[in-house]
């Protein structure tokens, strides 16, 4: 590793801007960017579950809830929410003299919440589309074998409704990863937030903003890869054999 | 009655600046869309090569990114220029990029990307035959293009156009950032002079709300234009 | 001497859509080792009558009793409901059903299909499970298909892999919508053998089917069904080869 850098470094060394300080701020802000996206869509999987299922409830006080929810964090801009948290939790009363507050002090978890509510509202919608094209006769197959709701829940209609959801679910890892830029505008120094720092400093933005506009792009295409390498495997079942 | 403390005038502005900004950018951005579609579809290899290009690059990147370097590169590319030409031709002009203009050219060329994936795919999904047929009746290439494969492709892209309409509104927010008094950034100065965040936030997002529904009013009625002699179903 | 409960017994059952009554009051007794075979006319029922013996549809009346046991129900604001879902859950498990489109779960393997309620609703352990699901693809010919996923199968091969399922259940009754209907006519004859074979070895079936010569030659009971009453009924060589009503002689004359 540290040979590594050091050939990086001698690479580098007729150039001003990309110095072992400049790089720095780029690795600690794809840190702090895996991080945020990682955390968020993790945080936001676990709550769109059991949204889903109950966006799709015949019981209207626990649909409504949910779709206004869903309306409201994909009906408006993720900037929007993020100031609302960012800006709004210091006035919640009483809120500055509690342990919360060493926690929320920090932009990092008011962006967290933001991205953790947004991401959950848009992979709801998509579980709950998969769920309800589950084919019906398999979940008649189910009941008649005497599968109890949440058995059938856990056995076949969210295991085959994960499936399907795979490529819509991985444009939605995508869209995170991009929309988590703006969380430098709420002074985290994430990758995008490095790269402002760099333009600022040396007045540079086809350098700052290109070298992190790559690094986007091979996150991207990882993220592509994972989700086509996931669909080949989870997907085969939808394939006629090769005779 | 809420108090603004006083405002209001300016929320208004910004929200017509929002609404001015997304129509000019989808305006753009179908234009581009229609060109990349065709770029993408013609069997020049350069044509093919660069369409891909443009599309893999931009949905790759972060619109904000993109937007960074279009704005702040932007205005060095164009000082390098005009310095250029002081010093070679000696023509002296001084070109200051807009923060208007500057959103209006990101958004429309991000967007531009997503529309030519949207209309490829319903150039694509029109029946040939229905083209054949054009020809075969005398029509021009032109004609063929405006009476026949346009609004037989429009049926297909409305969806993925209305999509992408929804997702531009949304991204508009983002010319806050360089600078551009749009609703958001008048709704966070207000956030942080009154200190009252949840007052402009919830306003503002309702504005966001009131347009996506009104659009989406729209694009149902003119997917049922559309959609004649196609039967209810789609 | 112990007297061992009839496995299935339904009395008077009727059913709604809306205002048409689709089951006029229909009734049946499954003795164990019988074959009942359902036939009619489209529309006159009898698929959803042998939906309504394992409550896929609910019934307005009537009483349902699977061995020995009755099935308890309540009325509710939307109609009658059963009172105690983990009994038709109980029940559900001895009854157990292949349907027209055969329904396999499609995100599973064949073996994984076999196993499923046998582990997860009888409470077998996999071992065992697995084991005897291979005899039974075995037996249904399709021991060396069990990796494969149902969208990887023939329509026949998905129907004779939809009955092991319904047979590693080690069911009191078997119930069989339609079978054959979905399946290209090569085909049926696989199918068909493997349900001659159970009804030879004394399984209990109802089974709803047009194919007059399985009803003839396996069932032990034949009923006809008409807008939602039992026109005739009793054993094959009575009701098809004497139909009494005219319209039974109509629905038996051969198409062309």
């Amino acid at each position: 590793m540290e040979a590594l850098i050091a050939n990086i470094t001698e690479l580098l060394s007729d150039n001003t801007i990309f110095n072992m300080q400049t790089l720095g701020y780029y690795g600690q802000g794809l840190a702090t960017t895996v991080q945020l996206v990682f955390l968020a869509l993790v945080i936001g999987l676990v709550l769109a579950v059991p949204l889903a299922i109950g966006r799709g409830s015949k019981r209207k006080w626990i649909k409504l809830p949910i779709f206004f929810y869903t309306y409201v964090f994909r009906g408006t801009p993720l900037l929007v929410q993020l100031y609302l948290i960012y800006y709004g939790v210091v006035f919640v009363e009483g809120i500055q003299d509690t342990w919360l507050w060493l926690i929320l002090e920090k932009p990092f978890y008011p962006a967290l919440i933001a991205f953790t509510l947004n991401t959950a509202a848009y992979t709801t919608e998509i579980f709950h589309g998969a769920i309800k094209a589950t084919p019906r006769g398999e979940i008649e197959a189910a009941r008649a074998y005497g599968m109890s709701w949440g058995l059938m829940m856990r056995r076949i209609v969210l295991p085959s409704a994960f499936r399907r959801a795979l490529p819509s679910y991985g444009n939605e890892v995508i869209f995170m990863l991009h929309a988590s830029a703006i969380a430098s505008v709420v002074t985290i120094m994430d990758l995008t937030g490095a790269a402002r720092f760099v333009y600022a400093r040396y007045y540079a933005p086809f350098e700052a903003f290109l070298f992190v506009a790559a690094i986007y792009l091979c996150l991207t295409f990882a993220i592509l890869f994972l989700f086509r390498f996931l669909e080949k495997r989870l997907l085969a079942h939808l394939k006629p054999a090769s005779q | 009655m809420i108090d603004l403390h006083g405002y209001g005038p300016r929320l208004l502005e910004g929200a017509l600046i929002t609404i001015e900004l997304a129509i000019l950018s989808l305006i753009l951005a179908v234009v581009l869309g229609l060109l990349t579609a065709s770029a993408k579809m013609s069997r020049n290899w350069l044509l093919h090569r660069l369409g891909t290009l443009y599309t893999t690059i931009i949905r790759g990147v972060p619109d904000l990114v993109l937007m960074m370097l279009l704005f702040f590169g932007g205005q060095i590319g164009i000082n390098m220029f005009t310095d250029m030409l002081y010093a070679h031709y000696d023509i002296d002009i001084f070109i200051n990029v807009n923060e208007f203009v500057a959103g209006v050219i990101t958004i429309g060329l991000i967007f531009g990307a997503y529309m030519g994936e949207t209309f490829r795919g319903a150039f694509l999904a029109v029946d040939s035959g229905q083209i054949e047929a054009g020809r075969a009746y005398g029509m021009s290439h032109w004609m063929v293009f405006r009476r026949v494969r346009f609004p037989l492709m429009m049926r297909h892209a409305l969806p993925g156009l209305s999509n992408n309409w929804m997702v531009l509104l949304k991204t508009t927010a983002l010319v806050s950032v360089i600078g551009l008094s749009d609703m958001v950034r008048v709704a966070s100065e207000a956030s942080k002079a009154t200190r009252e965040p949840f007052t402009f936030m919830i306003i503002v997002a309702a504005i966001y709300l009131l347009i996506a529904s009104f659009s989406e009013w729209g694009f149902a009625r003119l997917q049922k234009r559309y959609n004649v002699g196609f039967g209810e179903s789609h | 001497m112990a007297v061992t409960p009839i496995p299935l017994e339904v009395r008077n059952i009727k059913k709604r859509f809306g205002d048409t009554e689709v089951l006029k009051g229909l009734s049946l007794q499954a003795h164990k080792g019988d074959v009942i075979t359902l036939i009619g006319a489209s529309g006159s029922g009898k698929s959803t009558f042998l939906r309504c013996m394992n409550l896929l549809e609910q019934p307005n009346e009537g009483d349902l009793i699977v061995h020995g046991e009755e099935i308890r129900f309540k009325e509710t604001r939307h109609g009658r409901e059963p009172a105690d879902w983990k009994q038709v859950v109980r029940m559900r498990a001895k009854l157990s059903m292949v349907f027209q489109n055969f329904n396999l779960w499609a995100h599973m393997t064949l073996l994984e299909n076999v196993i499923e309620a046998p582990v997860h609703v009888l409470g077998k352990s996999k071992k065992e499970a697995v084991e005897h699901a291979r005899a039974l693809l075995e037996r249904v010919g399709l021991a060396e298909r069990a990796d494969y996923y149902p969208a990887q199968m023939s329509g026949g091969q998905q129907q004779r892999g939809a009955i092991a399922r319904a047979l590693a259940m080690d069911p009191e009754v078997m119930l069989f919508d339609e079978p054959t209907s979905a399946l290209d006519p090569e085909l049926v004859g696989d199918v068909l053998k493997v349900m001659r074979d159970l009804a030879e070895e004394g399984r209990t079936m109802i089974v709803v089917t047009h194919e007059m010569a399985f009803a003839r030659d396996v069932s032990s009971q034949v009923i006809y069904l008409h807008q939602g009453v039992v026109e005739e009924a009793g054993p094959p060589a009575e009701v098809l080869g004497n139909p009494r009503s005219e319209r039974l002689k109509q629905f038996l004359a051969p198409k062309h």
